[in-house]
């Protein structure tokens, strides 16, 4: 194995059912369900998983939900501005722990 | 790479052999020439081109349109308004009374000598069947070439001038999309509310329909799969997106392709590909039967599958 990542990889996700077959088809068919047109467009949706595909930096994920993102419809400035909202809550999250350094700060300073 | 033979998976559904339903159109390619080099064209057209269909040939489809119930004539090619017998044909299938189509790259209207076409095509009733693969000017220009997409913006503002693609105006006016790469084209429905919003948003322009036409691993994006590493993924995409579906509505049971030198074919992509009709049916205009033509098998291939891939595509769109 050269690295980690493969992209020959991501199209072998189904074996992960050889091991528990029912869990695997409880995932599959809630997942089918998830990404289905509701109340939210698949357009939607697929650009929700883009941008959270970035947010945890899952390069399969990132793969699949940029193609995907393409054959719902959305273009590239749509898809940068869902990958800058996933950058923005990743930044901000990091940025509001802040004040519990300053909590910290007033704690044990005099 | 192994790929299952298109017949194979067609077997699966009762489809095989796939056979003509019928001929209801007579799409003709006039030729490869063309003002335009698209980074996806399946004919592989362009400038340099000097496959062009004779008079004589035209001639030949005409006399397919007297002798025949086919109601319609699709005219495409490379960009076909550069045929010099181009207007003639179109006089001669609407003294037919023939309902006449024109894909049209749009940009050659705004060309020298061919100011006048839109006036003509309106008043000969053609339907204009237009490429245009997004509304966003970088997007366009990536696939079809730098300029591409204000000239079409010309073009189509002169069309709706015209009455095309008006609210019930009889003159009609079709946009093509086709992705700009190695995925499938969205729901037509979707995008073409897209479209129709941001078209007249951005550019005041109208138009009737949307169709969404898959791109084909055939000409100059077969070129561009190979080339970019993207040729497996790609037919991995089609083949795993197969719909039965849109196998049983694939566009070659209803038309008839015809190439510039007469030979006739299933559609336009086995013509780029030189598969001509086969299985005992009659390959040139000048020996068309209907009744054999219109029972014949259809000559397939692994391309096939980008017919019949997610909502199915051919010249009239998505199939399902």
């Amino acid at each position: 194995m050269q690295t980690y990542y493969s992209p020959e990889d991501l199209s072998k996700f189904p074996t992960i059912g050889e091991g528990a077959p029912e869990l695997w088809k409880k995932f599959s068919d809630w997942y089918g369900a998830v990404f289905a047109e509701g109340a939210l467009t698949e357009r939607e949706k697929a650009l929700i998983a883009l941008a959270v595909a970035h947010a945890v930096q899952c390069p399969y994920c990132i793969d699949a939900y940029t193609q995907s993102c393409l054959e719902k419809g959305s273009n590239k400035e749509q898809m940068t501005e869902a990958v800058h909202v996933a950058a923005a809550i990743r930044g901000g999250a990091s940025l509001v722990h802040g004040v519990q350094m300053k909590n910290v700060i007033e704690k044990i300073s005099m | 790479m192994q790929i299952k033979s298109f017949d194979k998976t067609i077997s699966g559904n009762g489809l095989y052999p796939l056979t003509s339903g019928g001929i209801n159109t007579l799409q003709v390619n006039l030729g490869r020439l063309c003002n335009q080099v698209c980074r996806h064209c399946h004919v592989g057209a362009g400038p340099d081109r000097k496959e062009v269909m004779s008079k004589e040939t035209m001639g030949l489809c005409l006399d397919v349109l007297k002798d025949t119930g086919i109601t319609a004539v699709d005219i495409t090619g490379g960009a076909p308004e550069m045929n010099p017998n181009f207007r003639w044909l179109i006089e001669e299938c609407r003294r037919l009374e023939r309902q006449v189509m024109v894909r049209s790259n749009l940009t050659i209207l705004q060309g020298p000598g061919y100011e006048d076409m839109p006036d003509f095509f309106a008043v000969n009733k053609v339907e204009v069947i237009a490429s245009l693969p997004y509304y966003t000017e970088q997007n366009t220009d990536s696939q079809r070439g730098k300029g591409v997409f204000q000239k079409s913006i010309a073009a189509l503002k002169r069309l709706n001038a015209l009455g095309y693609g008006i609210d019930d105006s009889e003159l009609s006016l079709n946009l093509v999309f086709n992705p700009g790469g190695a995925f499938l084209p969205p729901s037509q429905k979707a995008l073409e509310a897209d479209y129709k919003r941001e078209m007249r948003k951005r550019f005041d322009v109208s138009f009737n329909s949307l169709f969404t036409i898959t791109n084909l691993p055939v000409g100059r994006f077969l070129a561009y799969l190979n080339s970019s590493g993207n040729f497996e993924r790609y037919m991995d995409r089609l083949v795993s997106s197969y719909n039965p579906s849109a196998a049983a509505n694939v566009m070659c049971k209803s038309l008839i392709s015809v190439g510039w030198d007469g030979t006739l074919y299933d559609c336009d992509f086995n013509q780029m590909l030189g598969m001509a009709v086969n299985h005992g049916a009659p390959s040139n205009i000048k020996d068309f039967d209907f009744s054999k033509l219109s029972n014949r098998q259809i000559v397939t291939g692994l391309h096939c599958y980008g017919c019949t891939a997610g909502a199915g595509s051919g010249c009239g769109g998505a199939t399902t």
